[in-house]
């Protein structure tokens, strides 16, 4: 194999194509405008992406499977509530750091328990998992409604703000939670039996039971799994915002599957990576900021978000074409 | 019926060649069939059959040089639109219908798809639906959702949707496969009636008697090429298959006695209710014990069973003499049993993945490295071994599955099962979709294997593949063993004759 072929066989297919992208948007707005290739930007990409980062993560593995999570959101939201209730029982501004990691500890079990729960039901009673996500996310909007009457709950102690705001060495603490958990993701993914079988299971279930995969195991650890980083998506959020309310970040569902899509993730399951989902998500993170910078209005961020991925699977079909001629060529 | 030599064939093939890549599917193949002859076209999976159905139905471009003409008239090109505008028809296995949708709405959907929107009613082809089933002599409601059908009627169905669209040339692509005797037979009817009215019936069948029950001739193909068209009148069963395979007919009985080696799995009066029944067999240390029979005799079933896919209602199952209860595949595979499904496809191999993925898949806790991960280091060795141990013809051990022919894949499906060391290899119709070449290729690994100590469990319908290359062969009906056969003392056409009777 000569380098010129490893390199792309380490990084994927899809992954240059989007490291191409995500120069030509940095070049482009640096361009255009002198602020947007400034530390001070730079930073304040590097504390947005993040929530929206670990939301991609919990959508990743589903799909992957075949599947589809759209409770991510509330499920978030109410591990949130869950630290949020746990704090402000030891005190609200002036709780410990051991009500914290206990309030850690039960947002996520929320977390997994309602990840669990959705997994379960499509492994046992085979239910799709639109409808049974579906279910959940109106399941836990209403629940979360109903426990915060629709209000904010604010009045966390002062170092949590370590998490939302704080820098290690330069670098965001949200940045460094979600680089750890995407590392972690990849790993997982490329290295681990459970990873192994999400790409069987999402490639042909039936068959991955008669090959002896854990099927159903599978489904339940792949939803559980969801529902854990969506619990340390909540605890960033409430960190960032400083409150916890149940229709935090609600804006962000289906970008988190833009993302994926964007990253090359096969909307039918069975095939897609990490680093370049993680590429993907930088690329919006970069044209939202360089949008805004150029006083864009924000909707027509979101706008040019949809005319990006219409032109990416644009693009890949012309590649198909191209890379099936060369083969028919040899 | 009779033919009169003067009129033109409905259909008539010369010298017609398909090429799909480098490999020759059909080579300079002619073919004749007559209006109202039932005519059958027969010869092994992989044989062409299905290429010249497709080429003649307009699915695929023939190579240049042949001829083909369509009642008397020289067609120069074919669509699938304009083959159903000629009055061409086929009625393929998977009978392509519309599980919701009633049976009037079925038969009639032609009429109902068009390039304008409008409205359809029923009321409208009602009537001309019911004269089609008239035709064809079987009462069915018509507002029946077709899901609700039996198999058997659903065929009756796709064949009176092809004579709604008037067609004159009906191909029906194993009609048979999955029917009852008693179905068969009523379909079988069927078939004489559209006969006596004037279509051409091209028919293609495994079952050999129902070949030469129905037609008055039979096309042989066999790895491409013409052997040559029979009449049926006269012919036997043992002769067509002989016809069918050839020469490569490798029918050496092999059989071996291996009553004195040590039993590895005892099944005693295992049972599930309206799937087999009372079933009782042992499989020995290198011994090949062949299960043959009809389709739909309980067969898979019981391999299913025996796997833990299902639970059986009574009985026991002994592996190396302790009973044993599986509860999935899971339990099986752990204590050395294996199973190479009948259905490749979607059950055998997870097409789309990798060869090396396929390969590693039942073995993911032989491959683990540190910290409990997957050493791709360890998967690619395992990868390396088995390919080479079962000569498998592979680009790279990543590309798709499905990138590799039929007898390439069982060999990965093969080495993925050889792979969990098992005691006990369960091959449920292992040559399905290989074409002949492969075949013995395949069944060379199965030998060596056996002589090595495994014991083998061979799944058939091909009373040939069973009688050579099993040591003893259990011929099962109607979920029960009826009889126990020696390929020495049992000849292809007396056991052929027990199943078909």
């Amino acid at each position: 194999m000569s380098l010129r072929d490893r390199i792309p066989a380490a990084l994927g297919a899809e992954t240059l194509p989007l490291l191409g992208f995500l120069g030509v948007v940095f070049l482009a707005f640096s361009l255009a405008t002198p602020l947007f290739l400034t530390g001070a930007n730079l930073r304040s990409m590097a504390f947005q992406m993040p929530v929206l980062g670990l939301l991609t993560l919990a959508m990743l593995v589903p799909i992957l499977s075949g599947g589809l999570n759209l409770a991510i959101i509330y499920q978030a939201n109410i591990s949130g509530l869950a630290l949020a209730w746990v704090l402000i029982q030891f005190g609200g501004p002036d709780a410990s750091i051991g009500a914290f990691v206990l309030g850690t500890a039960l947002a996520v079990l929320a977390g997994a328990a309602s990840g669990a729960a959705m997994g379960a039901v499509v492994a046992y009673v085979g239910a799709h998992p639109i409808l049974v996500s579906l279910a959940m996310m109106i399941f836990l909007r209403g629940l979360g409604e109903f426990l915060t009457r629709g209000g904010d709950i604010s009045g966390f102690p002062e170092f949590m703000n370590v998490l939302g705001h704080g820098s290690l060495i330069g670098v965001p603490v949200p940045m460094v939670v979600f680089i750890l958990a995407a590392i972690l993701w990849h790993i997982m993914l490329k290295r681990s039996r459970h990873g192994f079988s999400v790409y069987m299971v999402g490639s042909n279930i039936q068959a991955s039971e008669y090959s002896g995969i854990p099927t159903r195991r599978t489904l339940v650890l792949i939803y559980a799994i969801s529902g854990v980083i969506c619990a340390v998506a909540g605890l960033v959020m409430a960190a960032r915002f400083n409150s916890v309310r149940v229709g935090h970040g609600e804006a962000l569902l289906l970008v988190t599957v833009l993302a994926c899509f964007l990253g090359g993730i096969d909307p039918f399951g069975g095939f897609g990576r990490v680093l370049p989902v993680a590429i993907a998500l930088m690329i919006l993170q970069a044209l939202s900021s360089g949008l805004n910078l150029i006083g864009a209005n924000q909707h027509l961020s979101t706008a040019v978000w949809g005319l990006f991925l219409i032109a990416v699977m644009a693009l890949r079909w012309v590649g198909m074409r191209w890379r099936d001629r060369q083969r028919k060529g040899t | 019926m009779t033919t009169d030599p003067d009129t033109a064939p409905a259909l008539r093939l010369r010298n017609v060649s398909k090429t799909f890549g480098g490999v020759k599917a059909l080579q300079s193949v002619d073919f004749e069939v007559h209006a109202g002859e039932v005519h059958c076209l027969a010869g092994e999976n992989g044989c062409g059959k299905s290429t010249l159905i497709k080429i003649v139905t307009g699915v695929y471009t023939p190579d240049p040089g042949g001829t083909i003409e369509l009642f008397g008239e020289r067609i120069a090109s074919i669509s699938p639109t304009k083959a159903r505008a000629l009055g061409i028809a086929v009625i393929w296995q998977d009978l392509a219908l519309f599980p919701h949708m009633t049976v009037a709405e079925n038969i009639a959907f032609d009429e109902m798809v068009g390039v304008l929107p409008r409205l359809s009613f029923g009321s409208r082809y009602k009537g001309r639906v019911r004269a089609v089933l008239d035709r064809l002599n079987v009462p069915l409601n018509l507002d029946t959702r077709l899901g609700d059908l039996p198999i058997a009627q659903r065929q009756i169905v796709a064949i009176a949707r092809a004579l709604l669209g008037e067609a004159r040339l009906v191909f029906m692509d194993e009609p048979t496969a999955s029917l009852t005797q008693s179905e068969t037979n009523a379909l079988l009817d069927v078939v004489r009636t559209l006969s006596a009215q004037g279509i051409a019936v091209v028919f293609v069948s495994h079952r050999l008697a129902e070949v030469i029950d129905i037609s008055e001739r039979v096309t042989v193909l066999r790895d491409g090429e013409l052997v040559g068209v029979y009449p049926t009148e006269g012919m036997t069963q043992f002769r067509l298959g002989e016809l069918m395979t050839g020469a490569q007919l490798e029918n050496v009985v092999r059989a071996q006695d291996r009553s004195g080696a040590r039993p590895v799995l005892e099944v005693e009066g295992l049972t599930r209710h309206d799937e087999f029944d009372n079933v009782s067999l042992t499989v020995r240390q290198g011994e090949v014990l062949g299960l043959t029979g009809l389709i739909g005799a309980g067969r898979s079933e019981l391999a299913h069973a025996l796997i833990g896919m299902r639970a059986p209602d009574a009985g026991e199952i002994r592996l190396e003499g302790a009973p044993v209860r599986f509860s999935s595949i899971r339990d099986a595979i752990a204590r050395g049993v294996a199973y190479v499904s009948e259905d490749r496809l979607s059950l055998g191999l997870i097409q789309p993945q990798s060869i090396a993925d396929n390969t590693a898949i039942s073995v993911l806790d032989r491959i683990l490295g540190g910290l409990g991960m997957i050493s791709p280091s360890r998967q690619s060795e395992l990868v390396r071994h088995w390919i080479g141990e079962l000569a498998v013809k592979i680009g790279k051990p990543e590309d798709a599955v499905s990138t590799l022919s039929g007898g390439n894949q069982q060999r990965v499906v093969l080495a993925k099962w050889l792979a969990t060391e098992p005691r006990l290899l369960i091959l449920d119709s292992p040559t399905v979709g290989v074409d002949v070449g492969a075949r013995a290729g395949i069944f060379r690994i199965v030998r060596k294997l056996a002589d090595e100590g495994l014991a083998i469990l061979l799944i058939s319908d091909e009373v040939t593949e069973v009688l050579f290359n099993a040591d003893r062969v259990l011929h099962m009906a109607d979920g029960k063993i009826v009889g126990e056969y020696d390929p020495h003392s049992t000849g292809v056409p007396e056991l052929e004759a027990r199943i078909y009777a």
